[in-house]
Order: structure tokens, then sequence, then C-alpha cells
């Protein structure tokens, strides 16, 4: 038996000839992306160096991997995901949404919506907690260049725009013109509003904020997302937008930019959904026969029209 | 030729015996009497009475228990500075070397139908590699099939080898082992058994006796698409799963659902420490698919249905060009209701003409 188990991977080839012939890989393939190293379910021990209070219920964590060399060699794609470990209590994925060129920390902001969520909300700098990334697969901001970009933000979504706004600001040059759209219900509800003078200010961006209902002292846009954006009226000429939010706000976003001749296929989101593995495998993500945690996060208004309306 | 051995039935325990060598692990079916009486599979030891019925839950938890433990964790201090602490994460597999002794060949292919996910998707699934590389499955062939059982429907049959090392069948005077794969015929030569080479022609007559008793299988070819093209049609689904509780004891019968959840339990920053859990997960249930916002993708039953039916019969072939059902009929045995998985797949084939007509009828 000691021999068997050393010579395991043989055995197995052997099972599989044994088969009727049936392809025993994958029939479809992934995009090529970075991957997580090793053991797929182990967390990288990680310390949190930071605390930003952003909102009543949202809260950026900075964390930093306990191995040296590991950080220093951690890469990963704008739009790519992490499960972040409270240990004792669970795992739950955010989007990193520090841009890749950021080497110094992973971030991450986490709205409190349950019980991982709310345990994060309680960590102060120095704990530890665990990362398993980088997870799913990216913005294809690869095929954008020579393209304008139009970026819209609703709420908690800001975060995955945050890290693809920043890394397309990065390489200006190869791209048209760059657009922000950032709304949500509240000032009081804007995550990084210490972030936003800045973007307005940057020649590069042509930034707009809006939020549902007037509120004293606020200057910019009021109205929601879909009705700002009919205003704005971008051009979808040689223009991708990008948009994430909730679910209900992507579904009307969707509606003013077919309304406005954005093609399927210059649509793209990037989605959420309840998650354990992480890896393709535990069966709660999937649309269809695609799972959001591999296939996706990102997926173009295209890909998600093929597939089973289950969102 | 491969290796044949034969065994009669008196020379099952000491085969046992010789299985359960070197520390490994041997399940045997066993009976369970009660009001209700099943047949499980437990570890066998010198003397225990065994059984070679078909068992009422499958051995899919020797790949994939129903709780194990993927890490351990705990603080520990540096002893020269104490301020010092540092999280210890233990993620070693638990894996037995294990025998399957006398599962059926839906089961067997259950092991297959695991294997690709686990071992074969973008990311390699370590635990369940070690458990299933220290595993050798002994396969009984069917006699006959039963009125719930339909494993020629999904590409197998009553004496399929696919998941098996040995495939085991019985003859008049005892049973014929036949090694299937590598490590089944390192086992067999292992073993003290005789020579069965002149009794496998006896062998191959009871399978084809076992063939020839089963009812014709409808063709199932263009089930995957037929069954996708139902998606959206909500009235079919809320038709079938009418009587449905969501209580999952078809998945928890399965011998290919692997859907699991992945929990902690303890403290993490103490000295005893904490683990993280991986369970079996049902996806009948509401809240596995539910968000912590509280949206949910899959708030009804007939939603969730939907996704096992088509899990099984059109995404799994689409992503593995295999159904992800053996056909064992447990969730039909099982179903406290009377749910049968072979009348939905039927009535997905129907053409889409009669879609109209029936969504009338109903």
């Amino acid at each position: 038996m000691a021999s068997k188990t050393s010579s395991s991977s043989t055995d197995l080839q052997t099972r599989q000839i044994s088969k009727p012939a049936t392809d025993i890989s994958m029939r479809h393939t992934l995009s090529p992306r970075p991957m997580m190293p090793g053991n797929p379910y182990l967390p990288m021990p990680a310390t949190v160096t930071e605390i930003i209070p952003e909102t009543a219920n949202i809260k950026t964590l900075r964390v930093v991997l306990e191995d040296d060399e590991r950080m220093r060699d951690f890469k990963f794609q704008p739009g790519q995901v992490g499960q972040i470990s409270v240990f004792g209590v669970g795992e739950a994925t955010f989007v990193i949404n520090s841009p890749p060129s950021q080497k110094a920390y992973l971030q991450f902001s986490v709205m409190r919506a349950g019980e991982v969520t709310a345990a994060i909300h309680k960590l102060s700098p120095g704990d530890k907690v665990g990362v398993r990334a980088p997870l799913g697969n990216h913005f294809p901001w690869q095929e954008w260049k020579g393209k304008s970009l139009f970026l819209v933000g609703g709420g908690i979504g800001m975060a995955p725009i945050r890290t693809i706004m920043l890394h397309l600001l990065e390489q200006k040059g190869d791209y048209g013109k760059i657009s922000l759209l950032y709304g949500a219900r509240s000032p009081r509800d804007m995550a990084y509003a210490y972030e936003m003078p800045a973007w307005l200010d940057n020649p590069d961006l042509d930034a707009t904020f809006c939020i549902d209902q007037p509120f004293d002292g606020w200057s910019h846009k009021v109205g929601l997302i879909p009705n700002i954006l009919l205003e704005l009226k971008p051009n979808p000429q040689n223009c991708v937008a990008v948009l994430c939010g909730p679910p209900i706000m992507i579904k009307f976003t969707v509606q003013a930019l077919e309304k406005l001749g954005f093609p399927p296929e210059s649509i793209v989101t990037t989605l959420e959904k309840r998650m354990k593995c992480g890896i393709g495998i535990c069966g709660r993500c999937n649309i269809g026969g695609r799972y959001v945690c591999v296939d996706g996060p990102v997926f173009t208004w295209k890909q998600l029209q093929e597939l089973p309306p289950e969102i | 030729m491969s290796t044949i051995r034969f065994v009669t039935g008196d020379g099952l325990p000491a085969f046992l015996t010789f299985l359960a060598r070197n520390g490994r692990r041997v399940l045997v079916p066993v009976e369970k009497p009660a009001v209700k009486s099943s047949t499980v599979f437990e570890t066998w030891s010198e003397g225990k009475p065994f059984s070679l019925q078909k068992a009422t839950v499958p051995a899919k938890s020797a790949v994939l228990p129903q709780c194990e433990t993927l890490i351990r964790y705990k603080k520990s201090k540096n002893p020269d500075n104490p301020s010092e602490v540092s999280l210890n994460l233990d993620d070693t597999p638990e894996a037995t070397p294990t025998v399957v002794f006398a599962c059926r060949p839906c089961d067997a292919r259950g092991y297959a139908v695991l294997d690709r996910p686990f071992l074969h998707g973008p990311y390699a699934d370590p635990y369940y590699r070690a458990r299933r590389e220290a595993l050798t499955v002994i396969t009984l062939t069917c006699s006959k099939g039963c009125d719930t059982c339909f494993c020629h429907w999904t590409g197998g049959g009553p004496s399929s080898p696919e998941g098996s090392d040995v495939l085991m069948t019985a003859v008049d005077d005892g049973y014929v082992l036949q090694a299937i794969t590598t490590a089944g015929k390192e086992l067999l030569n292992a073993s003290s058994l005789p020579d069965g080479a002149e009794r496998f022609p006896l062998a191959e007559e009871a399978r084809k006796r076992a063939w020839a008793s089963l009812a014709p299988a409808p063709d199932l070819k263009d089930v995957p698409q037929k069954v996708a093209s139902r998606f959206s049609d909500m009235p079919f689904w809320l038709h079938w799963t009418e009587r449905c509780l969501s209580c999952g004891a078809c998945t928890y019968f399965c011998p290919t659902c692997y859907c699991f959840t992945i929990t902690d339990e303890g403290e993490a920053m103490s000295a005893r420490g904490g683990r993280r859990l991986r369970s079996w997960d049902n996806c009948m249930s509401a809240l596995f698919t539910r968000e912590a916002s509280g949206h949910n993708p899959r708030l009804s039953k007939a939603q969730r249905m939907r996704n096992r039916v088509s899990h099984k019969y059109a995404t799994y072939p689409e992503n593995w060009g295999t159904f992800s059902c053996s056909g064992c009929g447990r969730c039909i045995g099982n179903c406290p209701v009377g749910l049968d998985i072979r009348e939905i797949v039927l009535a997905c084939v129907r053409h889409s003409s009669d879609i109209a007509q029936e969504t009338q009828e109903r």
C-alpha cells in the first residue's frame, strides 16, 4: 500500500485510462490570470496595518502578508478578488481595490452585512487575518487600449471601479477619455470621500458624483445613476462602460447604456455572489454552467445574456 | 488477460482480513436493522458481520467526508519574547489508506464524477486528492436492476468499470475478481486468492444476464440542450416541485452530489485554537445561496430543483462532457414525497411544442 500511495498519480492516470472514452479536461478554458499557488484553501497569514472608517457601515482595511517574500512577489490584476479570513468566524469575498502598482499593502473595502463582515469591522491595526488571493478573472484592460472608458460605481460597488480607474489613470496615454460617474444614496454613504476632491481635480479624469436626494451643502448632481447617465450622454463610439453596484442599479444602468447605444459587448460588469471555496467547486455561485468565482467576477453584458437568467 | 482471481463466499472474511492489513481501513456494507432497516458502510474489523446488499447511503464519504477539518489554527507565543504572537496554520489532509469493498457500479462511477471538478478543474483540491489517491475500490457488479435505478440511462451499467479498481461478480460457487486498474492488479497479486481465469466466462455470462434484465433506456443524447432550454419555463419547474419539501434527502443519498460549505469553529487567537471545517451542504436549502444582503438568486424550491436537475443533466455535461448522475436511484427511493428525477428529465425532453399544452393542462 505504501508503494501505491507514493506512486499515486500514476494510479489515477491508470484509472482515467480505464474509464470509457470521455475527455476529463474541462471543456472551456479560463482566461489567463495570476492564481494563488499551493493549497487553494490555505489562507496566507496577514496583518491589518490600517483601518479607514468610510461610512456608518463601510470600513476599508489595508493588510500586509506576513511572509515578506510572498508580499513582495504578490501579483494580481485589477478586478481580481480575495477571501478574507477572520479565524474563528469565517471567510468572505472582496475585491482588491488598491491598484496592482500598490506594493506596500492590499486594500479591501467592506460593508457590514453579515457575520464575517461584522467581525472584520471589529478588527484593529495589528490584528491577524488570512487572505486567499488572487481569485477570479479581471477587467480586460489590455483589450481596451485606444478606447474611451466610462466607469460607473454605485455605493460599495465603487470598490472594484476604484482599482480599475487608478490602474487606467496610471497609463492614461494608452486610452481615450476616462470618465467616472459615482453615486450613492447620500454624501454620508460615499466611501473614498477623502479621495473625491483629487479625482475632480485630475485633468485626466472626468468625474461626476451624484446622490439620490438633495442634501445640505451638496454641490454635485442629485438623481439616480441611470438618470444622471442619460443626462451626461456618454458617446458609445469606441467606448467601454464598466459598472458595479447593487443588482437593481446594474439593471437600470444597463438599460440606460443600451438606450445610449452601447452594445452588450461594450458593457462590462463585475458580480457578487455568495461564495465558499472560491475555486469553482462548492456549487454556490454558479450561473448555469459558469462559476462567478473562476469564470468571473468580471463579465460583459453579452456574456451574461448568453447565461441563464439567475443573477 | 487482466488479473483474475476467485474467492468463495466463505473465503470473504479472510480476504477482508488481507485487505485490512497494514492499517488499511476497509469499508464494508453493514445491515442496520430498525423500523426502516438500512445498509451503511462501516469500517470492517475481524469477525464483524457484513452484507453484500446495495448500501442505502453510498460510500461517498470515503473521499468526501460529511465533515472534515481543512485547517487547524492556533496562536503561539515566542517563548523569548511573549509579546510576539504568531498564528499557526496546519492544513495536513486526513487520508487513511482505504478500500471500499462491495459498493455498486453506480457508487464507483460517483467517484469518477467527483474526480473531474475536484482534480481536473482550475485548482486541484488537495484534501480530496490525498484521499482519492489512497483509495481502492472493489465493486460488486449487480445481478439485476431495480425499480428505481437507471444506471444504463446515464452511461453506466450493472457491470460498468468506471471508477472501480476491481470488479467482483457473483458466480455459482463464489466471486470472480477482475482487476481494472494497476492498483487493482497489484492488490489482487498481493493477495493469496487463487487464479479465477477459468471461471471468468461464468462471470461474463452473469454480467450479460444482468444487462439483459434491464428495461431499454430512453435516448438521452439531447438531454443537456433540452434541460437547458427549459430553464426559463418557470411553470414547468413549479409543477415538478409542488410536492418538494426542500428536505435535501436527494442530495444526502446521492453518490455524485458534492456541494459543500466551509465554516469555522473555536477561538482563533487562543492557545486552544480552532478549526476550519468543510461539511456537506445541500443546494435544496434556501440558505444555500442567500447572500448577507438578503438577496437570494435561488429563493424558491422550483429554482433550487431547477439548479439540481440542470447541474446533473445540463451544466456539468456542458463543463465535463458527461452527466453527473450515475442513475443509482437513491434520490427516488428516499424522497419522502416520491419525486422522480427520471420523470423530470423525460419531461424536459418532450418536444417544446408540448410546453404550451402541458401548461394549459396544469
